[in-house]
């Protein structure tokens, strides 16, 4: 198997664009990647295109607007994990040797309010049951049982996103905010504030990947792309079926990745410099600690408390500002994650910069249920 | 008891056939696998858990116990009903745990444990007149439920 090295890395920021199209945004991301990469029409010998809102062809469009088609061009929707999916399959892809060089691209431009999803059928929205941040809530009263995590480190959550969001000029909002505004804010579903919840918006990302040695050196490895599912029982997974048996011993899909992504990249959780989780909400931030093995079970509370996790701590999450400051273009998200850590590893990041890194960890998990780990080395 | 044996109130429509049955009190229809002996909500024919296809429908009583909750205040995509509502997990008696309405849409008058029943709420009124009815659970304490399964106006949640 052949080692995979990323080549370029580009954005379209994350926000609201108003008329600006998906393949608009898409073509933004994919010619900076390109750029960066030195790769030109011609240069990449297959193309994979995450999104979920984005319908018939969205690939095709966005390669198509540049003149740059011929090549295998496929769309993938893997939810939230649409982009960790997207470069699973190209890295597989040029490992094989397949190809030597694949673009990976995100777009996605989200309709506002919370999330419609085919995933529910008809009479469960009809019921009242298509209420995704509820499930978020379900899940965060069972953290907040289960660990100490009490409201207050839920609004410590976004505060500590929301100051890292400030250094992000692709970040969708980059003001500072205060714990009391948070729980101010008003109330989703209880325990869960506005604040507290991301945003769905619009933007795109884009990722060059190349076989090792065929560019230059000191280039970022990708050492681990992974997608696991879920597995039956987890009556709060993000699958969030309508029921399952007692399941509290179900391994939810983002331990299954992360433990089949720390095997391949050869390292552990204790190596990690700097990672990049999902946020969707604050709570989910916090279980993504213990599922990602960050910490002991139950101890997420103590990790947020130590500083461990800010910008100057000992493993910053989220110095992008996380999907609480950036939104959440289902996509572009995870490759949003990587090009984010990319910049983190080539000390690119500025105001936000992690120091030294030279490990880092991305993390999606979503509707499917779908979880997405990727795991960067310099 | 097959399901046609079981007449659904006049007038009223279930949200989607095969989920409970309208009577009153009313039943949660489950499936109940013979391979590996999970129980699952809805019954499907294949069980999510082993993949066997020798699954028995199973009707049950639907009491359990609350197991997590909250309420959700604006209207979810596609649901033209009333908010807030109630919207949790019980856990039944059987030990199958299952999401659904809750009747208490103030989540500080519930709390976990607690005992709870099925009980079978109005969505919404169809084209053609009928009320449109789905599952929810009712705290069990005190005064029966009316078959609006709306709780009795105080003293239902302690």
């Amino acid at each position: 198997m052949r080692a995979v090295d990323v080549a370029g890395v580009g954005m379209h920021p994350f926000g609201r664009h108003g008329e600006l199209s998906t393949t608009e945004m898409g073509v933004t991301a994919v010619r900076a990647a390109l750029t960066e990469a030195g790769v030109g029409r011609g240069g990449f010998q297959a193309a994979f295109c995450a999104t979920a809102y984005g319908g018939v062809a969205s690939g095709h469009k966005v390669l198509g607007a540049l003149g740059m088609t011929g090549m295998p061009i496929v769309d993938v929707e893997a939810g939230c994990a649409s982009g960790g999916a997207a470069l699973m399959l190209a890295a597989g892809a040029i490992a094989a040797a397949q190809y030597d060089t694949v673009l990976v691209f995100g777009v996605e431009k989200m309709p506002k309010g919370i999330i419609r999803s085919s995933f529910f059928e008809p009479w469960q929205e009809e019921a009242g049951l298509a209420a995704t941040p509820a499930y978020f809530a379900l899940r965060a009263q069972r953290l907040m049982e289960s660990s100490g995590v009490t409201k207050d480190h839920l609004a410590a959550v976004v505060v500590k996103n929301r100051r890292h969001g400030v250094h992000n000029d692709d970040a969708m909002f980059r003001s500072e905010v205060v714990a009391g505004d948070v729980l101010a804010s008003r109330v989703v579903c209880e325990p869960l504030r506005l604040w507290m919840l991301c945003t769905p918006n619009e933007g795109a990302a884009a990722v060059v990947l190349r076989a090792n040695g065929t560019g230059s050196s000191g280039a970022v490895r990708l050492a681990a792309a992974v997608l696991r599912s879920h597995v039956p029982g987890a009556v709060l997974s993000e699958s969030t079926p309508l029921s399952g048996l007692v399941d509290d011993d179900v391994i939810p899909p983002t331990a299954l990745a992360a433990q089949d992504a720390y095997e391949q990249a050869g390292v552990g959780p204790g190596d990690l410099d700097v990672v990049e989780c999902q946020d969707t909400d604050a709570a989910r931030e916090l279980l993504s600690y213990e599922e990602l093995a960050l910490c002991a079970p139950g101890s997420s509370a103590e990790l947020l408390e130590s500083g461990a996790t800010q910008l100057g701590g000992r493993l910053p999450v989220n110095p992008s500002g996380g999907l609480l400051s950036k939104g959440e273009p289902l996509g572009a998200s995870a490759l949003g994650q990587v090009v984010e850590l990319v910049r983190q590893l080539r000390g690119q990041c500025g105001a936000r910069q992690v120091p030294g890194a030279r490990t880092a960890l991305s993390h999606t998990v979503g509707r499917g249920a779908n979880a997405g780990v990727v795991i960067l080395t310099r | 008891m097959p399901a046609a044996d079981l007449e659904p109130a006049p007038g009223r429509v279930p949200v989607r056939d095969g989920l409970f049955v309208d009577v009153d009190p009313p039943l949660l229809v489950t499936g109940r696998c013979r391979s590996c002996g999970h129980l699952h909500f809805p019954h499907r024919r294949t069980c999510p858990y082993c993949s066997s296809e020798r699954v028995d429908e199973s009707r049950v009583p639907g009491r359990g116990r609350l197991w997590a909750h909250t309420a959700v205040t604006a209207a979810p995509p596609g649901y033209t009903g009333d908010v807030p509502y109630g919207f949790g997990v019980v856990e039944l008696d059987e030990g199958l745990r299952v999401i659904g309405r809750l009747t208490e849409a103030e989540p500080s008058l519930l709390r976990r444990g607690q005992p709870m029943t099925l009980v079978v709420v109005p969505l919404h009124t169809d084209d053609d007149g009928r009320t449109v009815v789905t599952y929810a659970f009712a705290p069990s304490s005190a005064e029966p439920h009316g078959l609006d399964g709306r709780r009795p106006p105080t003293g239902a949640a302690t």
